[in-house]
């Protein structure tokens, strides 16, 4: 082997535990949550840190049994998965119209309806804070269901504008020329060539309003309070307890984190509004 | 194609629910911000109200946790941005090759994205940064070295620790996505003709990279103008108000301190600064609009 070759082949030998080093440090805290999530309050606090220990399942015991978890497990699987289902209804027939019957003003309404994304929640913060205390939705699932949809419609809109772009006109127009209503083309035809572009906009959805944590923690207090918030109520001094903080964290996190994963190719095209695919 | 460009389309009507919601979204809240910001209005004196003009808006300029917030909001999301560029322009490269286990090191890579804010700061808080118990004080002691008390000695740069860790993994999956489509061809070229490493990565590599960076820049800012739960679990604007940026400051002054007229002018102050930011980011995805 030259010398050259060799060397080549050290560097990429470097490079290959460089990769994996970077990739460890970057879920290492994760981890340790995940590890500490099964320790006693005692093990998670001691010094040095235990990597070897007797694991319990008693945080998860607790927190399911007292910290009333289920409560606040449903109000995030209901404000998510209903601001999904809303989302998803308001965003797809919009995406149509912009995507096979474009004017002159489609563009230009895409972009208001992105540059509606880059409106601060603390510039609206006190009219909605007020409009949701006079109409008695103040700390209800409704007012969180109702703004996550809102907060995610343009990337939603934009995400499916840009999968139904790539559908070819013909297949449209060849099943209305066949006599098939609007509603009838795209049930039997759009929707089902599009399902993973939909299928992978409704999960970025799920995800951004599954962490969604200013209108959450601003808009609720016990009623409607999801997740997040629950997570929150562990910042307190006296509620410092690292193992069961650990156990609701993962909880909280474990489901998103798979869905993530199972759709990160997707997310890009969505999270960069389709500039870079 | 004829159904592209005939005028009277029934289906265009489909877009409108997504336009007025949209719009009263963004419209009428926006316009009470406006409004109010005019106002003396304190929800604890309802009677009270009165127009005060300017007064407001005086009332935020002059007051110095103002400023301050201004200052820990560029500072935020500038440092945010410089780390999570520069280290995901370097660990996407590092990572673009294959090699044993790739997928699982970008799984494990992109992870802390999908962690809820909450649970990452107080996991970053709780579990490494405690100078007693936390995994940091522990390598710290490894080394002989004092433990650092983080969020109480540097409170503002923990609070960027935790958000860049937040936001990498987004930097590393758009690079990591824009460099698959890069020409493996030309850079094997160059790597044939003796050009080195840094030269391929300079030359090819980084402009190639110029657009998913401004992308990934403005992106980030539009989220990291609006940081909040990290230090709302966290400092809670603490100490003092060494990591009080402008959603912070707005949110005491509206639902701490009940005072809706300062809080809409602080409101204000920040859709000003996102706007900034909006105006280079619009015009750049209207522009990848039209070059298809």
């Amino acid at each position: 082997m030259s010398p050259a070759k060799s060397r080549r082949k050290n560097l990429n030998a470097v490079r290959i535990v460089a990769a994996w080093a970077v990739g460890v440090a970057m879920f290492f805290p994760i981890f340790w949550m995940l590890l500490t999530s099964f320790k006693t309050e005692l093990d998670a606090f001691s010094m040095p840190p235990r990597f070897a220990f007797r694991p319990t399942l008693e945080n998860y015991e607790q927190i399911l049994a007292r910290a009333n978890y289920m409560h606040y497990a449903w109000n995030s699987v209901a404000t998510a998965g209903g601001a999904t289902i809303l989302g998803m209804l308001v965003a797809v027939p919009a995406a149509y119209a912009f995507a096979f019957h474009p004017t002159k003003r489609t563009r230009g309404t895409l972009l208001w309806m992105l540059s509606t994304k880059m409106l601060p929640g603390v510039g609206v913060l006190v009219p909605i804070y007020l409009i949701a205390r006079d109409t008695n939705l103040l700390d209800s699932r409704t007012a969180l269901v109702v703004i996550f949809a809102l907060t995610n419609l343009p990337i939603m809109v934009w995400m499916i504008y840009t999968y139904f772009r790539d559908v070819p006109m013909d297949i449209v127009e060849a099943a209305r020329m066949d006599g098939a209503s609007t509603w009838e083309a795209l049930r039997h035809v759009l929707l089902p060539v599009s399902r993973g572009g939909l299928a992978s906009t409704a999960l970025l959805c799920l995800i951004l309003s599954w962490n969604e944590s200013f209108w959450s923690l601003n808009l609720t207090t016990s009623n409607a309070a999801p997740l997040t918030a629950l997570v929150a109520s562990f910042s307190s001094p006296e509620g410092l307890f690292w193992a069961k903080l650990s156990a609701v964290s993962t909880l909280a996190c474990a489901p998103i984190l798979v869905l993530g994963w199972l759709s990160q190719k997707q997310l890009v095209r969505g999270l960069t509004f389709g500039a870079v695919k | 194609m004829s159904a592209r460009k005939s005028k009277t389309h029934p289906e265009r009507l489909l877009a409108q629910p997504a336009i007025l919601m949209l719009f009263a979204w963004m419209i009428v809240p926006l316009l009470m911000t406006v409004y109010f910001s005019t106002q003396y209005f304190n929800l604890l004196y309802p009677k009270k109200s009165s127009f005060v003009g300017f007064e407001n808006f005086v009332y935020f300029f002059t007051y110095p946790s103002f400023w301050t917030s201004v200052v820990n909001t560029i500072l935020l999301v500038g440092s945010v941005l410089a780390i999570t560029v520069v280290c995901g322009v370097l660990i996407s490269v590092l990572v673009d090759q294959h090699f044993p286990g790739q997928g699982i090191v970008r799984m494990l890579l992109i992870s802390p994205f999908f962690v809820m804010p909450t649970v990452a700061a107080l996991a970053w808080k709780n579990l490494l940064m405690n100078p007693v118990s936390g995994f940091f004080a522990w390598v710290a002691q490894l080394f002989g070295l004092t433990p650092v008390n983080w969020f109480a000695d540097w409170p503002l740069l923990s609070v960027i620790f935790v958000v860049a860790w937040e936001w990498l993994p987004f930097a590393i999956l758009i690079f990591v996505t824009a460099l698959q489509s890069m020409d493996r061809e030309q850079k094997e070229a160059a790597q044939m003709d003796g050009a080195r490493t840094w030269d391929v990565f300079w030359h090819l590599t980084v402009p190639h990279l110029r657009r998913p960076i401004a992308v990934v820049v403005m992106v980030e800012a539009i989220f990291l103008l609006n940081v909040f739960a990290e230090i709302f679990v966290t400092t809670n604007g603490g100490p003092g108000d060494a990591t009080t940026n402008v959603p912070f400051v707005v949110y005491t002054q509206a639902l701490l301190e009940f005072d809706v007229g300062a809080a809409s002018a602080g409101g204000l102050v920040a859709v000003v600064l996102a706007n900034i930011v909006a105006v280079f980011l619009i015009r750049l995805i209207g522009k990848t609009l039209t070059e298809r």
